[in-house]
């Protein structure tokens, strides 16, 4: 036998990602189901050779509700590219046994050999409810094997049972309850059609609400024949729970006491209609404030570790082209992959903290009532928030949202929302051209009230737009807040780590070579052709003349200071020489063809060519523009948005009226291509970014369109 | 009575369920909502805000809108 699949299902929460981890080495592999976006996590058990696990997505049902339910269904009996597992291992909280044993139900009743895990045996003891393992198994008729999986209890004997079941597969299951002899013989016929009892009543169960979703690739002969039982629906479900709640009677000694506890003594507080608020706002606050201000130092650290290595690799290789493309393109390009690297860290880290001690469906009951109002569920709130710092960790924290639609919407509008990468822009733009400490009212100064009212457009143009996209293209109805608020639990350091690895892995390998390649495309644009018609321009026959007059004035000087004064100046001439040929190569680069060649689009909005190379190279990261304008500008490259001279030349080119109009366009615009890299990642494919790219340019181009010719309309410059 | 009305820590069964099933309702079925099951309300956020429930073993927080389909009968 090569290759035996064991597939673990159960209900989320149950503790699967825990015992998947026990049962797997770092081996992991985390991709998606092809063409969809439900997680796919693969690996090599560790204690057998041949065996591959795999982890379904967690659910409360098989009813194909939602792409997660579908997945585990077809991966369960075989309608996916794969075989069918071999053996499935249904994970049951002990805990929480009538909600678990129906979906252990529901997968039994497909006939496919199973076996089960009773986890969390230790907190259902601590509940004053032990369940004895020994005697489920007998009533339910298939194995089951108590553990732990957070303490690695039973791990040993889960391991052996699992081994001996796939040496002698375990009978199929017979469902346990029955209809009456009318409903049982409308079943038999579907099974007829259907190949197995189970699927029938599956395909009755996934297609009994008013709006199925999401039913795969059955025949659709099967689907159109259960259509007409989904009556049935609700007897089958009430009939599942009759015998899950009977094997939880019999197999639960009760002891005494409630099961109640911590959990409700820590909601009291937690979830107080005021204390509530208050605990809500300072988990928030610490959330933001770390990926917004704690990543910063490690992201300083690793700019700091790339301009190491550019040096060193301009030190050791000859001058050349080669050598211009490893150091601005490719290690340049890797910077900007891995400059990201600590903020998702953050964020995942402080996500994985936050969901598995229980905290984050509490969030999102307490956050459900704002968002509702956009049409959004509460699960949305933490990446909106989040893209304040970023955009790239929030849209890949987006995957905590259940529904396709409401999840694609958080994706899209939230590059709307301003993140810190706007801020030097908006620096720059302000200082240069407004007279940003003149105070208002004696308080407020200017470059503040501007600075507070881009935010507020932001988030303006946020809601505004995922309003609409929530009642047109992505129609659907406010998602319905079912939300489990599972115990509260201290989280295990070893999963969070997990976690947060697993994230930055993906993003690396998923986004990072799309962004690199980004990078290495908008360097070539800067940095060909190398021989550029300079329009008589020759800066090597200008350094001839200047070295020239240098050494004629020279040769006239008498005293020591005079010499010197000289050398000096001829160094600030050297210098001002090669500002002036990068301005023109730059110019004369294929990037400052493109700003030419744009400004038939950008100069309604007051642009010119040298804002349309900004535009360009902003794609790389938005504060690149604040470089680029220096080299456009002849300010040198390591420029920053406090640079005076950079600040002077903006100011003698261009108005408030321009300044204005271009913060609005670099609020609305999509300019990013990691964020266009991650949606491609999170979404699987290329139309969404694509969409997104497009929405976002045009919204910007017309708002900054009305900004600049409606205040010329109204006098302003 | 429906579910929405039940009065805070009232131990309560499900008598029916009423309307269509929308997905939302078929999805509280299949988490153990079905007629005869044990529910109480914990918690109930003020102007309509979501409910806390407890059904079975387990807390749960919905709507009060879907909360108004589910038929209730306090326990004695
Ligand atoms: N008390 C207890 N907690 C557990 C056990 N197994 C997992 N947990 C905790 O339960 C929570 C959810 O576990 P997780 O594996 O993420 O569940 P999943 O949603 O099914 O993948 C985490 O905080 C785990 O640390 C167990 O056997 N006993």
């Amino acid at each position: 036998m090569t290759g035996a699949v064991v597939a673990l299902a159960g209900n989320p929460n149950s503790g699967k990602t825990t015992l998947f981890n026990k049962l797997t080495g770092l081996s992991q592999r985390v991709g998606n189901y092809p063409g969809i976006t439900v997680e796919r996590r693969l690996a090599r058990a560790n204690f057998g050779e041949d065996i591959v696990l795999v982890d379904l997505p967690g659910t409360y049902s098989l009813a194909a509700q939602s792409k997660d339910e579908a997945i585990a269904f077809e991966v369960i009996t075989g309608r996916t590219d794969d075989p069918a597992p071999t053996l499935t291992v249904i994970v049951v909280d002990a805990s929480n046994l009538d909600r678990n044993l129906y979906l252990a139900l529901s997968i039994l009743e497909l006939g496919r050999p199973c076996l089960v895990a009773l986890n969390m045996t230790d907190a259902a003891k601590e509940a004053g409810r032990p369940v004895d393992a020994d005697r489920l198994a007998e009533q339910l008729g298939v194995p089951v094997v108590p553990i732990v999986a957070k303490k690695g209890e039973g791990i040993d004997r889960l391991t052996a049972a699992i081994q001996s079941a796939l040496a002698d597969l375990p009978a199929p299951y017979a469902r346990a309850w029955r209809l009456d002899d009318g409903e049982e013989a409308k079943i038999a016929a579907l099974a007829e059609k259907a190949g197995h009892d189970g699927i029938a009543l599956w395909a009755i169960a996934s297609l009994a609400t008013t709006s199925p979703a999401d039913v795969p690739v059955v025949e659709a002969q099967l689907v159109a024949a259960a259509r007409e039982h989904v009556a049935l629906a609700d007897a089958i479900i009430e009939k599942r729970y009759e015998v899950a709640s009977a094997l939880a009677v019999a197999s639960i000694d009760r002891g005494a006491g409630e099961a109640t506890s911590r959990s409700d003594r820590i909601d009291a507080v937690l979830l107080h209609p005021v204390l509530g608020i208050f605990a809500f706002v300072g988990v928030m606050a610490i959330v933001f404030q770390s990926i917004f201000a704690w990543a910063e130092p490690l992201m300083d650290l690793i700019e700091a570790g790339v301009g190491a290595v550019q040096g060193l690799v301009t030190e050791t290789l000859p001058e050349g082209a080669i050598r211009d493309l490893l150091v601005d393109g490719v290690v340049g390009g890797v910077g900007n992959v891995i400059v990201f690297v600590p903020q998702i860290a953050i964020l995942f880290l402080f996500i994985a903290v936050l969901e598995d001690s229980g905290y984050l469906a509490r969030a999102a009951f307490i956050s459900d009532r704002l968002m509702a109002r956009v049409g959004l569920h509460g699960r949305a709130f933490v990446p909106l928030m989040s893209g304040f710092a970023c955009a790239v960790p929030a849209i890949m924290a987006a995957r905590s949202i259940e529904s396709p639609k409401d999840r694609l919407v958080t994706i899209l509008v939230t590059p709307l929302i301003s993140c810190s990468a706007r801020l030097p822009v908006y620096i720059l733009i302000i200082s240069a051209l407004f007279a940003s400490d003149e105070t208002i009212l004696g308080v407020f100064s200017v470059g503040g009230l501007l600075m507070l009212l881009m935010y507020f457009l932001s988030v303006v143009f946020t809601v505004g737009v995922a309003f609409a996209f929530k009642r047109t293209m992505l129609k659907s109805p406010t998602p319905p807040l079912v939300l489990e608020l599972p115990p509260y639990r201290a989280p295990e350091p070893m999963a969070v780590a997990r976690r947060v690895y697993e994230r930055c892995k993906v993003f690396i390998r998923d986004a990072g070579t799309i962004i690199l390649a980004c990078s290495i495309v908008l360097w070539a644009l800067v940095y060909f052709p190398r021989e550029p018609d300079m329009e008589g321009f020759s800066p090597y026959a200008e350094a001839v003349k200047l070295r020239d007059a240098t050494k004629a004035a020279m040769f006239t000087a008498r005293t020591q200071k005079q010499r010197a004064e000289i050398q000096e100046r001829s160094e600030r001439a050297f210098e001002r020489l090669r500002q002036r040929s990068a301005e023109k190569r730059l110019e004369k680069s294929y990037a400052g063809r493109i700003g030419h060649a744009m400004e038939p689009v950008i100069a309604p909005l007051g642009y010119d060519w040298k804002i349309g190379i900004g535009l360009l190279a902003s794609f790389a990261a938005r504060e690149v523009f604040v470089s680029t304008m220096g080299l456009v500008f002849g300010a040198g490259e390591d420029v920053d948005e406090e640079d005076a001279t950079l600040r002077d030349r903006i100011a003698s080119e261009y108005t408030p009226l321009v300044g204005l109009s271009l913060m609005i366009f670099f609020l609305l615009a999509a300019q990013c291509m990691s964020t266009i890299a991650v949606v491609k990642r999170e979404t699987g494919s290329w139309r969404w970014p694509i969409f997104m790219l497009v929405y976002m340019n045009v919204l910007a181009w017309i708002a900054a369109l009305i900004v600049f010719q409606g205040g010329k309309l109204l006098g302003f410059t | 009575m429906t579910l929405d009305q039940l009065p805070k820590d009232r131990p309560a069964v499900i008598r029916s369920i009423e309307g269509e099933r929308s997905p939302v309702v078929l999805r509280l079925m299949e988490m153990g909502m079905v007629r005869g099951a044990p529910v109480s309300v914990r918690k109930r956020a003020p102007l309509g805000g979501p409910l806390e429930l407890r059904v079975r073993d387990y807390v749960l927080s919905i709507r009060a809108a879907d909360a108004k389909r589910f038929v209730v009968e306090v326990a004695e």
